[in-house]
């Protein structure tokens, strides 16, 4: 029941937010989303990883459709949960220096995305997944196409047509596979995974999947509506699509594609892992010549979510594990950039590099937050981008070494583009831009702080989440194996 | 069979009504006779399948679902039409009378189990429909696209004619038990060619009654040209009437011989979706752009006869309801805002006359905007699960390119359904505040919620089936 709570609890605080008005939408947004946290983490301390699927629940809602409302939470759904519920609030205190217009409508749709994706990450029943992993298109379709920048209009058209496209070839997947299972058809994930399917099969599906998850995520060379989504769409709704949305794509990979069609990864497996590793070095490369800081995250992140696709179709322990931890990571670190970006953006009105310079020399918290969050995503040691970074660059050796070698050019890159976004910004002289710059105020660090705890708390332990992760992974690469 | 009966009867009462002082009257006598026929259509609900009129009219809850929808929508659309009253040419009383007996017609289609009440139903429907589509005497527009739509409906009533006379002369019966008898006792391995051209001329007429293309020409312009009142009519009534007739065509005579016409019927399909989707994205108007739509939304319908599975059946009730829900919204929202916009004196219909709506009438841009959705197959609204149960019904079927073909198509459809969205909610736009009366108002606002319970709840039609 838990899941159902928690799947509820947020649209409820989604339409609580939408009828106290504009003035109280703010904090009644943020109460919501904490309270979402709480559950989740009453969750979590209840969770037992080893026990499989938990706090299930299970109506008929479309007899012959062969559709139930069905979720649990295992593992897997367990951390990306938490992931969901722990930066929906941060990224709900970030909107609060912003004044939105009707702003009552902005926190609601917030809260919305945030019952849908976690609907997408609990869905125990296919059809329900797919039904989620669309609704979670309209909210964010609206935040960026109502509140975004001045292209706005063309781009999110095109972003909203370009997933919908993906999506409806997993829908035909879906309602294939349905007509498979035996005897009155089922369409729990689960008898998904029992289908025997012929290799050609498993080839179209292979490809029906991979088409829809590539384009979530996205990888190379799918990933053309995300860079101007990302710089378009409002600061928080930028959050959104990168800290949690994306996350559906590489959760789909390893719920679906991995399990449901092992012969079709045999058989084109290499090729999506040649894709993701182009898209590591694509993306760096792109990132590096970007000026505008905004969209340079937006190809970092395109880089990072290619090398936890190529983790997944390594279909390894270490692969999947790496993802894991990687979406965790990932998200922390890249909420973390865009809010710093937006705050730079708010106090100097720009964005591009050539523009900033010496705002370190006035702001020394915001320089080392700026810094901690850099390195997390650089993946030194003993920050959170690391571990996964570890484990993900190992699996893809393993699979091939060359790839292997390949895709740890990453790490270069990635410092040269990272340190060069903070070298032009934060140093240098003081550029007319940025006179009078200030440093971070209370309710910034309130959103920072937390962060960066978690930046460390991955960094330094992270066992806490891969021990949560751990069974359902092996269980799912046994599947894999038979 | 009540309906019919009553509606017949009621018609003339309302053309009576007319020569009444007072025209005020008509609005709620025929919503009244509406509600009325509805009521009545229920009575044999869960009666099974009775036979009237010499085993010509079937009755079974089949088609008295289709019938509901039928007069669902036509009550909406009664309601939405305002009373004729803002022009002083209008004739109120032969409209509403020509609606209710263009029901007769529509329910006579969906029952019929004679070729003889398939001819007359689409006759008295068809006729019904070319008086009302040149209704605006003194539009120029209105005349032609009355004209234009008499004329290839005479033509498409011959090929019907002649295709019933080949099934008469292969088959010696009118009757569609006995024609599936025929059908089903071909001996193997000869071919009944008369049967064949029968049948093939028969489905011509009727896929030019419900837009399929390549029959589809005189749709933009008619549906442009009408009255939008009437439009809306044409767009839901008489597609629902259509589909529901070739499905128990297909579904009762000939679902032995489906080897033989499956084929056309998918090939068809998927021209309607191409001309249908990709004829809506170059429209500036979005009266037009809802004409093609109602091409595509044909289209879709057209896979579930194709598939002819058990599903199809609920198939395409779900989504003719769906459909017309959506497309009622839509018109009833054009209805009002182009009356506020004018061009050259006509009412504006093109996509800028639905700027800045969102702002001061965020009641009318989420209707509209639902209805869109709606028709864009998005989740969470009804039409989402009409294309779903569509799809399903492919599947089961084992049809999966037609279907991966319809997706492709479904996305194009994005693309023209977003453009009202972000006309009313994202750009900006001088309209102001539109007044809508309360009763307008609750349909918009009965259609919208239907869209949405559906949306969330689509098993609430199932136990209902």
């Amino acid at each position: 029941m838990l899941t159902l709570l928690l799947i509820l609890l947020p649209i409820a605080a989604g339409v609580i937010t939408l009828l106290s008005g504009d003035r109280l939408a703010k904090q009644v947004a943020l109460l919501g989303g904490l309270v979402s946290l709480g559950v989740a983490v009453t969750a979590w301390m209840q969770f037992d990883p080893a026990a499989g699927s938990q706090f299930g629940f299970k109506y008929a809602w479309v007899a012959s459709g062969g559709i139930s409302f069905a979720a649990g939470i295992d593992g897997i759904s367990m951390v990306l949960v938490l992931l969901t519920t722990f930066l929906t609030p941060l990224i709900i205190l970030s909107a609060f220096k912003h004044e939105y217009k009707n702003s009552a409508t902005f926190y609601s749709l917030i809260l919305f995305m945030e019952s849908a994706l976690i609907g997408v990450f609990t869905a125990t029943d296919a059809f329900l997944f797919y039904l989620f992993f669309e609704a979670a298109l309209i909210p964010v379709y609206f935040l960026a196409a109502v509140w975004g920048g001045e292209n706005r209009l063309k781009v999110t058209l095109k972003f909203f047509i370009y997933t919908i496209f993906g999506s409806l070839f997993m829908m035909v997947a879906l309602v294939y596979l349905y007509y498979q299972t035996p005897g009155t058809h089922s369409s729990e994930i689960t008898a998904f995974y029992q289908l025997q399917l012929s290799p050609m099969v498993q080839g179209f599906i292979f490809w029906a999947f991979f088409i829809a998850f590539a384009i979530k995520m996205p990888l190379f060379p799918f990933h053309t509506w995300q860079p101007d989504t990302y710089t378009e769409s409002p600061t928080p709704a930028t959050m959104l699509l990168s800290g949690i949305m994306l996350k559906m794509g590489v959760y789909g990979l390893i719920r679906f594609l991995l399990p449901i069609v092992p012969e079709g990864m045999e058989t084109w497996g290499m090729m999506a892992m040649i894709l993701s590793v182009i898209g590591i070095i694509y993306g760096s490369i792109i990132a590096i010549q970007q000026s505008d800081m905004k969209r340079l995250i937006a190809y970092s992140s395109f880089a990072h979510v290619g090398l936890m696709a190529a983790g997944v179709f390594s279909s390894s322990l270490n692969g999947l594990q790496g993802a894991l931890i990687q979406m965790l990571a990932h998200g922390i670190n890249v909420i973390g950039l865009f809010f710093i970006i937006d705050i730079i953006y708010s106090r100097t009105k720009t964005r591009y590099l050539d523009q900033l310079g010496g705002i370190s020399q006035s702001t020394p918290h915001l320089s080392v937050y700026f810094m901690v969050l850099l390195l997390g995503s650089v993946a030194l040691p003993l920050t959170n981008g690391f571990v996964g970074e570890f484990l993900l660059l190992s699996s893809v050796f393993q699979y091939d070494g060359w790839l292997g070698a390949i895709a740890g050019l990453t790490i270069i890159l990635g410092s040269v583009y990272m340190l060069r976004l903070f070298q032009k910004s934060m140093f240098g002289p003081k550029s007319k831009w940025v006179e009078g710059f200030q440093d971070l105020t209370a309710s910034e660090r309130a959103v920072l702080l937390p962060l960066i705890i978690m930046v460390f708390w991955i960094g330094i332990y992270p066992s806490t989440f891969l021990k949560l992760t751990e069974p359902a992974v092996s269980q799912l690469l046994q599947l894999v194996n038979n | 069979m009540y309906p019919i009966i009553l509606l017949s009867f009621l018609g003339v009462v309302t053309l009576f009504l007319g020569f009444s002082k007072s025209k005020n009257i008509l609005l709620p006598a025929t919503l009244l006779f509406l509600i009325i026929a509805l009521a009545s259509n229920f009575i044999e609900w869960n009666k099974g399948p009775l036979l009237y009129f010499y085993d010509m009219l079937r009755v079974d809850n089949v088609t008295l679902a289709f019938n509901g929808i039928i007069l669902l929508s036509a009550f909406m659309i009664v309601a939405i039409s305002g009373g004729f009253q803002d022009n002083a040419d209008s004739e109120p009383a032969e409209y509403y009378g020509l609606m209710l007996f263009s029901l007769v017609g529509a329910i006579m289609m969906v029952g019929f189990e004679h070729l003889i009440m398939l001819f007359i139903g689409v006759e008295i429907l068809s006729v019904a429909m070319y008086i009302l589509t040149g209704s605006n005497k003194r539009n120029l527009r209105s005349n032609e696209a009355a004209l234009k739509y008499f004329l290839m409906g005479a033509f498409a009533t011959g090929f019907m004619l002649f295709g019933m006379t080949l099934l008469y002369g292969a088959t010696g019966s009118f009757k569609l038990a006995q024609i599936q008898g025929f059908a089903s006792n071909i001996p193997a391995g000869t071919q009944s060619y008369i049967l064949y051209a029968g049948l093939l001329l028969l489905l011509i007429g009727m896929l030019f009654k419900v837009s399929a293309a390549p029959f589809h020409f005189w749709t933009p312009d008619v549906y442009e040209g009408a009255p939008t009142i009437f439009t809306t009519f044409m767009s839901t009534v008489v597609k629902t009437a259509g589909f529901a007739a070739l499905f128990r065509l297909l579904s009762s005579s000939f679902s032995n011989i489906y080897g033989f016409w499956w084929i056309v019927i998918a090939a068809i399909a998927v021209l309607t979706l191409l001309v249908g989707n990709i004829g809506a994205t170059s429209q500036n108007s979005f009266k037009r752009m809802l004409a093609y739509s109602g091409i595509s939304h044909a289209g879709y319908l057209l896979i579930a006869l194709t598939a002819l599975t058990k599903p199809s059946q609920n198939a395409i009730i779900f989504y003719s309801l769906a459909y017309s829900l959506s497309t009622i919204s839509a018109f009833g929202v054009l209805m009002l805002v182009s009356k506020e916009k004018t061009i050259e004196g006509q009412p504006n219909e093109r996509y800028e006359a639905f700027n800045g709506l969102a702002k001061q009438n965020p009641l009318l841009a989420f209707v509209l905007a639902v209805s869109m959705l709606s028709l864009a197959g998005i989740p969470l609204t009804a039409g989402f699960w009409g294309k779903f149960f569509i799809f399903t019904s492919a599947a089961e079927r084992g049809i999966i390119w037609i279907t991966v073909i319809a997706v492709l198509m479904s996305t194009v459809g994005i693309y023209y359904y977003f453009r009202v969205i972000i006309s009313s909610y994202l750009k900006e736009g001088d309209l102001i505040k539109i007044r809508v009366a309360p009763f307008y108002q609750v349909i918009l606002v009965l259609a919208t919620f239907l869209t949405i319970l559906f949306g969330l709840a689509p098993g609430i039609f199932e136990g209902f089936m």
